[in-house]
Protein backbone atom coordinates (compact mmCIF):
# COMPACT_ATOMS: atom_id res chain seq x y z
CA UNK A 1 0.00 0.00 0.00
CA UNK A 2 1.26 3.62 -0.73
CA UNK A 3 2.27 5.33 2.68
CA UNK A 4 0.49 8.66 2.32
CA UNK A 5 0.18 11.62 5.19
CA UNK A 6 -3.58 11.82 4.08
CA UNK A 7 -5.24 10.27 7.26
CA UNK A 8 -3.22 12.11 9.94
CA UNK A 9 -3.70 15.71 8.21
CA UNK A 10 -7.47 14.83 7.73
CA UNK A 11 -8.16 13.97 11.01
CA UNK A 12 -6.19 17.05 12.27
CA UNK A 13 -8.58 18.86 9.78
CA UNK A 14 -12.26 16.90 10.98
CA UNK A 15 -10.88 17.69 14.96
CA UNK A 16 -10.28 21.17 14.64
CA UNK A 17 -13.39 21.71 12.43
CA UNK A 18 -15.20 19.72 14.71
CA UNK A 19 -13.69 21.97 17.52
CA UNK A 20 -14.06 24.85 15.22
CA UNK A 21 -18.07 24.49 15.19
CA UNK A 22 -18.72 24.33 18.47
CA UNK A 23 -16.36 26.99 20.41
CA UNK A 24 -15.25 29.27 17.45
CA UNK A 25 -18.16 31.71 17.75
CA UNK A 26 -18.54 32.13 21.06
CA UNK A 27 -14.54 33.12 21.31
CA UNK A 28 -14.95 35.38 18.83
CA UNK A 29 -17.95 36.58 20.72
CA UNK A 30 -15.59 37.58 23.49
CA UNK A 31 -13.15 39.36 21.28
CA UNK A 32 -15.79 41.21 19.62
CA UNK A 33 -17.18 42.67 23.41
CA UNK A 34 -13.64 43.60 24.42
CA UNK A 35 -13.71 45.29 21.57
CA UNK A 36 -16.52 47.16 21.51
CA UNK A 37 -15.17 48.29 25.26
CA UNK A 38 -17.34 45.18 27.18
CA UNK A 39 -15.16 43.05 27.75
CA UNK A 40 -15.95 40.04 29.70
CA UNK A 41 -14.32 39.62 33.03
CA UNK A 42 -12.05 36.83 31.60
CA UNK A 43 -10.48 39.21 29.32
CA UNK A 44 -9.14 40.88 31.84
CA UNK A 45 -5.10 40.30 32.12
CA UNK A 46 -5.08 38.81 35.59
CA UNK A 47 -7.91 36.64 34.65
CA UNK A 48 -7.03 35.67 31.29
CA UNK A 49 -3.30 35.25 32.97
CA UNK A 50 -4.59 32.62 35.27
CA UNK A 51 -6.59 30.36 32.99
CA UNK A 52 -3.58 30.35 31.11
CA UNK A 53 -1.20 29.60 33.90
CA UNK A 54 -3.36 26.51 35.26
CA UNK A 55 -3.03 23.08 33.56
CA UNK A 56 -6.71 23.04 31.87
CA UNK A 57 -6.39 26.25 30.33
CA UNK A 58 -2.98 25.59 28.52
CA UNK A 59 -4.76 21.95 27.25
CA UNK A 60 -7.42 24.41 26.48
CA UNK A 61 -5.57 27.09 24.72
CA UNK A 62 -3.14 24.60 22.97
CA UNK A 63 -5.73 22.63 21.80
CA UNK A 64 -8.03 25.41 20.21
CA UNK A 65 -4.50 27.03 18.46
CA UNK A 66 -3.56 24.31 16.97
CA UNK A 67 -6.17 22.56 15.85
CA UNK A 68 -8.06 25.76 14.22
CA UNK A 69 -4.83 26.35 12.21
CA UNK A 70 -4.17 22.65 11.02
CA UNK A 71 -8.00 22.32 10.14
CA UNK A 72 -7.64 26.22 8.39
CA UNK A 73 -4.26 24.97 6.82
CA UNK A 74 -5.65 22.07 5.35
CA UNK A 75 -8.69 23.34 3.91
CA UNK A 76 -6.96 26.38 2.77
CA UNK A 77 -5.16 24.01 0.37
CA UNK A 78 -8.35 22.63 -0.77
CA UNK A 79 -9.99 25.74 -1.59
CA UNK A 80 -6.37 27.35 -3.35
CA UNK A 81 -6.97 24.72 -5.64
CA UNK A 82 -10.43 25.07 -6.21
CA UNK A 83 -9.47 28.54 -6.82
CA UNK A 84 -7.11 27.56 -9.66
CA UNK A 85 -3.81 27.36 -7.70
CA UNK A 86 -2.30 23.88 -8.95
CA UNK A 87 0.60 24.26 -7.16
CA UNK A 88 -0.15 21.83 -4.67
CA UNK A 89 2.99 20.63 -3.39
CA UNK A 90 4.36 24.03 -2.74
CA UNK A 91 1.07 24.92 -1.45
CA UNK A 92 1.08 21.93 0.88
CA UNK A 93 4.65 22.85 2.17
CA UNK A 94 3.24 26.83 3.16
CA UNK A 95 0.06 26.02 4.95
CA UNK A 96 1.01 22.75 6.55
CA UNK A 97 4.82 24.91 7.74
CA UNK A 98 2.94 27.79 8.99
CA UNK A 99 0.38 25.50 10.81
CA UNK A 100 3.24 23.77 12.55
CA UNK A 101 4.84 26.59 13.37
CA UNK A 102 2.00 28.31 14.92
CA UNK A 103 1.72 25.22 16.96
CA UNK A 104 5.59 25.59 18.56
CA UNK A 105 4.60 29.05 18.73
CA UNK A 106 1.39 28.63 20.60
CA UNK A 107 3.71 25.59 23.04
CA UNK A 108 6.72 28.19 23.61
CA UNK A 109 4.22 30.91 24.92
CA UNK A 110 1.98 28.31 27.05
CA UNK A 111 5.42 27.40 29.10
CA UNK A 112 6.37 31.21 29.43
CA UNK A 113 2.96 32.21 31.02
CA UNK B 1 -19.49 11.76 -36.07
CA UNK B 2 -17.86 14.55 -35.40
CA UNK B 3 -13.88 14.36 -35.88
CA UNK B 4 -13.26 17.01 -33.46
CA UNK B 5 -14.37 16.24 -29.56
CA UNK B 6 -16.43 18.45 -27.81
CA UNK B 7 -14.38 20.16 -25.19
CA UNK B 8 -16.53 22.39 -22.44
CA UNK B 9 -14.23 25.26 -21.72
CA UNK B 10 -14.67 25.75 -17.84
CA UNK B 11 -12.65 28.66 -15.90
CA UNK B 12 -10.26 27.46 -13.66
CA UNK B 13 -10.69 30.45 -11.62
CA UNK B 14 -14.34 31.42 -11.56
CA UNK B 15 -16.30 27.92 -12.41
CA UNK B 16 -18.06 28.54 -8.99
CA UNK B 17 -19.90 30.75 -10.73
CA UNK B 18 -21.64 28.96 -13.14
CA UNK B 19 -24.43 27.29 -10.09
CA UNK B 20 -25.53 28.68 -7.18
CA UNK B 21 -24.78 25.06 -5.51
CA UNK B 22 -21.06 25.76 -6.16
CA UNK B 23 -21.00 29.32 -4.71
CA UNK B 24 -22.55 27.82 -1.56
CA UNK B 25 -19.78 24.76 -1.39
CA UNK B 26 -17.00 27.88 -2.01
CA UNK B 27 -18.70 30.16 0.91
CA UNK B 28 -18.24 26.59 3.82
CA UNK B 29 -14.73 26.34 1.99
CA UNK B 30 -13.50 30.22 2.54
CA UNK B 31 -14.57 29.96 6.62
CA UNK B 32 -11.12 28.26 6.73
CA UNK B 33 -9.74 31.67 5.86
CA UNK B 34 -11.55 33.11 8.85
CA UNK B 35 -10.87 30.27 11.60
CA UNK B 36 -6.76 30.59 10.35
CA UNK B 37 -7.17 34.39 11.13
CA UNK B 38 -8.79 33.97 14.49
CA UNK B 39 -6.14 31.53 15.35
CA UNK B 40 -3.44 33.69 14.43
CA UNK B 41 -5.27 35.92 16.96
CA UNK B 42 -5.06 34.31 19.40
CA UNK B 43 -1.63 33.25 19.15
CA UNK B 44 -0.71 36.41 18.66
CA UNK B 45 -3.05 37.39 22.39
CA UNK B 46 -1.33 34.23 23.98
CA UNK B 47 2.07 36.07 23.06
CA UNK B 48 1.28 39.58 24.39
CA UNK B 49 -0.33 37.89 27.41
CA UNK B 50 3.06 35.87 27.87
CA UNK B 51 4.45 39.70 27.34
CA UNK B 52 2.63 40.96 30.51
CA UNK B 53 0.23 42.86 31.33
CA UNK B 54 1.19 46.65 29.45
CA UNK B 55 1.96 44.71 26.45
CA UNK B 56 -1.65 42.65 26.60
CA UNK B 57 -3.35 45.63 27.65
CA UNK B 58 -2.33 47.84 24.50
CA UNK B 59 -2.78 44.50 22.31
CA UNK B 60 -6.60 44.39 23.44
CA UNK B 61 -6.81 48.64 22.93
CA UNK B 62 -5.91 47.68 19.23
CA UNK B 63 -9.05 45.89 18.62
CA UNK B 64 -10.98 48.29 19.59
CA UNK B 65 -11.71 50.60 16.74
CA UNK B 66 -13.78 50.46 14.07
CA UNK B 67 -12.00 48.19 11.77
CA UNK B 68 -11.45 46.09 14.46
CA UNK B 69 -14.76 45.86 15.52
CA UNK B 70 -15.97 45.06 11.37
CA UNK B 71 -13.07 42.55 11.49
CA UNK B 72 -14.07 40.86 14.33
CA UNK B 73 -17.70 40.95 12.83
CA UNK B 74 -16.69 39.66 9.58
CA UNK B 75 -14.99 36.28 11.38
CA UNK B 76 -17.80 35.79 13.29
CA UNK B 77 -20.16 35.83 10.22
CA UNK B 78 -18.02 33.00 9.13
CA UNK B 79 -17.34 31.29 12.34
CA UNK B 80 -21.40 31.01 12.51
CA UNK B 81 -21.31 29.62 9.08
CA UNK B 82 -18.61 27.18 9.48
CA UNK B 83 -20.33 25.98 12.69
CA UNK B 84 -23.95 25.52 10.98
CA UNK B 85 -22.69 23.87 7.89
CA UNK B 86 -20.61 22.02 9.58
CA UNK B 87 -23.65 20.35 11.89
CA UNK B 88 -25.64 20.04 9.18
CA UNK B 89 -23.44 17.36 7.30
CA UNK B 90 -23.20 15.43 10.45
CA UNK B 91 -26.10 12.59 9.69
CA UNK B 92 -23.67 11.89 6.92
CA UNK B 93 -20.64 11.80 8.96
CA UNK B 94 -21.95 10.51 12.16
CA UNK B 95 -25.11 7.81 10.72
CA UNK B 96 -26.28 6.35 13.82
CA UNK B 97 -27.83 2.99 13.29
CA UNK B 98 -30.28 1.51 15.89
CA UNK B 99 -31.38 -2.08 14.75
CA UNK B 100 -31.91 -2.50 11.80
CA UNK B 101 -33.06 1.46 10.98
CA UNK B 102 -31.14 4.65 10.93
CA UNK B 103 -31.87 7.17 13.06
CA UNK B 104 -33.33 10.21 11.27
CA UNK B 105 -30.56 13.33 10.19
CA UNK B 106 -33.01 15.80 11.85
CA UNK B 107 -31.82 14.29 15.59
CA UNK B 108 -28.52 14.06 15.25
CA UNK B 109 -28.35 17.40 13.72
CA UNK B 110 -30.28 19.10 16.57
CA UNK B 111 -28.16 17.24 18.98
CA UNK B 112 -25.45 18.95 17.70
CA UNK B 113 -27.24 22.77 17.83
CA UNK B 114 -28.55 21.75 21.03
CA UNK B 115 -25.04 21.08 22.62
CA UNK B 116 -23.60 24.18 20.54
CA UNK B 117 -26.17 26.50 22.26
CA UNK B 118 -25.16 24.81 25.67
CA UNK B 119 -21.30 24.75 25.56
CA UNK B 120 -21.40 28.47 23.91
CA UNK B 121 -24.11 29.66 26.96
CA UNK B 122 -21.27 27.57 29.65
CA UNK B 123 -18.63 29.80 28.06
CA UNK B 124 -19.71 32.75 28.32
CA UNK B 125 -21.06 32.45 31.76
CA UNK B 126 -17.72 31.13 32.71
CA UNK B 127 -15.70 34.24 31.07
CA UNK B 128 -18.13 36.37 32.94
CA UNK B 129 -20.39 37.68 29.91
CA UNK B 130 -23.34 36.89 31.82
Amino acid sequence: MAKSNKPIVWSLFAAGGTLAAFLAPVLVLLFLLAAIGHAPSLMQYSQLHAFAAHWFGKLFLFAVIALFLWHAAHRLRVTLHDFGLRQDAAVAVIVYLIAAAGTLVSMLYLLQI
Amino acid sequence: MSRRPYVREVSKTRWYFRHPRYLRYMSREITCIFIGAFALLLLCALGRLADGQSAYESFVAALQGPWGIFGLLVVLIFAVHNATSWFNVTPKALPVQIGEEFLPGKFIVAAHYAVWIVVSLAILFFAGAM
